[in-house]
């Protein structure tokens, strides 16, 4: 099973040279840490900003400068601010390649759930309801089960749901996964030490399993 | 050049009455009308509406006047950092209009813009699709939302001039430039005023045509909510 991090770093083989990337909060951010320096690639932050770059240094902190998690962040050479209807233009207009978010249920057809959990959390969607309807490129990390051990990769998510038919890719404690067009998970790798059977019996939804799947390389 | 200065927030804020529906800008603490809200803190009115994206913390920002029970609704797309808001929205006491964030942001700026409806594909399939026009475009669903426009929009910008024109820092900016032209009264309080002409016109983010009133703010404590350093 892989842990928070190495969810991160298997995530960060996805990105490509030249991608224009929005990071959730949670496990998405932590993807930043695990790209390639070989790779040239430009963070958004819905907030308003092209070009995060690492957390600033205590004389760097700027109260004015922060993420879309509220955190604390500086900016790399050649970023660009704007206000916050330009920065959802560039999402929804699809200048954004890749977004990278997290979920609490995804279905076999797509479907993502993450904004709300009725009479328990109810905070908002903030973009993540924008970003899901616009990306070209989704990928979700997650884990594959809740703590009391049931799939949240499911036939038809119970939750509400953020968006539809948007996600493409899923990297989980236990597993890659692709969304087949026509309804299903397709079976692309395992975590080091975790078999076939173990994902299939914890994968709710349509499970696809093509020949061979190999281990997960880092 | 037309004068917008008014003395202070106290001032700017005298006619806002009960019942109001108010915009105010910023993300999270970042870029919110602190001097605006502290003056509206003093005012015995209640039953305001209020468009920001979020709803400030506990003992800070919007967080004050939820405190002091001023808020009959908020409009936002996240408020999740506010423990006040919780316990009034659960027991009924606040309305809350949950609006994903490029919508909210897009709402207000075809307030500002004259236009009343747009069509946007986030939420399609979503209950915030419920009771919507749904159309197809191109092969693809989208859903209708309409303008938000204010009586009062209380806005924060960096540097402003006489005539209202505004710079704003960093991401300080957010929402608040959409929201000052979907203001009828628009209340821009800065850090820095100065006179008309010493703005860079190239530099300007807001155009002054869309503020009534402008004041130099003071004692701005900008609080950060995630302090957060390179380890």
């Amino acid at each position: 099973m892989l842990t928070k991090q190495q969810i991160a770093q298997r995530i960060a083989k996805e990105v490509k040279n030249g991608q224009y990337i929005n990071l959730g909060i949670g496990i998405p951010t932590l993807v930043a840490n695990y790209i390639s320096e070989d790779l040239e690639i430009v963070l958004q932050s819905e907030n308003g900003l092209l070009g995060i770059g690492p957390f600033p240094t205590e004389e760097q902190i700027d109260p004015d400068l922060i993420n879309a998690g509220k955190q604390t962040i500086t900016m790399v050479k050649g970023s660009v601010l704007f206000n916050s209807a330009e920065s959802f233009a560039m999402i929804r207009g699809g200048h954004v390649h890749l977004t990278i978010l997290g979920a609490m249920e995804v279905s076999e057809n797509g479907d993502i759930a993450n904004w709300k959990i009725p009479g328990k959390m109810v905070k908002g969607m903030g973009g993540a309801m924008d970003l899901v309807a616009s990306a070209e490129n989704i990928i979700v990390a997650m884990q594959h089960c809740s703590r009391s051990g049931e799939s949240k990769l499911l036939k038809s998510c119970s939750l509400p749901i953020t968006g539809i038919r948007c996600v493409k890719k899923i990297v989980t404690d236990m597993a890659v996964l692709e969304i087949d067009p026509e309804g299903g998970f397709i079976l692309k790798e395992r975590a080091p030490g975790v078999s076939v059977e173990d994902i299939k019996s914890k994968t709710e939804g349509k499970i696809i399993v093509n020949g061979e799947i190999p281990e997960m390389e880092f | 050049m037309i004068n917008k200065t008014v003395k202070d927030a106290n001032e700017a804020v005298r006619d806002i009455a009960s019942g109001a529906f108010l915009m105010m800008g910023g993300f999270g603490l970042s870029g919110i009308p602190e001097n605006c809200i502290s003056a509206l803190l003093h005012r015995d009115i209640k039953d305001l509406t209020i468009v920001s994206n979020n709803a400030g913390v506990d003992d800070f920002g919007i967080g004050l006047l939820l405190q002091k029970r001023m808020v009959k609704k908020m409009i936002s797309s996240y408020v999740g950092e506010n423990a006040e808001f919780e316990r009034q929205l659960l027991s009924g006491e606040l309305e809350v209009d949950l609006i994903p964030q490029g919508t909210l942001a897009e709402r207000v700026r075809a307030g500002g813009a004259g236009i009343p409806a747009f069509f946007t594909p986030a939420g399609v399939g979503t209950e915030v699709a419920e009771g919507k026009e749904i159309r197809e475009f191109d092969g693809k669903l989208y859903l209708m939302e309409r303008w938000l426009r204010s009586d009062f929009s209380l806005v924060k910008a960096w540097k402003g001039d006489t005539a209202g024109n505004l710079i704003f820092k960093g991401t300080a900016r957010n929402f608040n430039p959409m929201m000052a032209a979907a203001g009828k009264i628009t209340i821009a309080e800065v850090e820095e005023l100065v006179p008309a002409g010493e703005l860079d016109p190239n530099q300007i983010h807001t155009p002054g045509i869309y503020v009534q009133r402008i004041f130099e703010g003071k004692n701005y404590e900008k609080r950060i909510e995630q302090r957060t350093v390179r380890s």
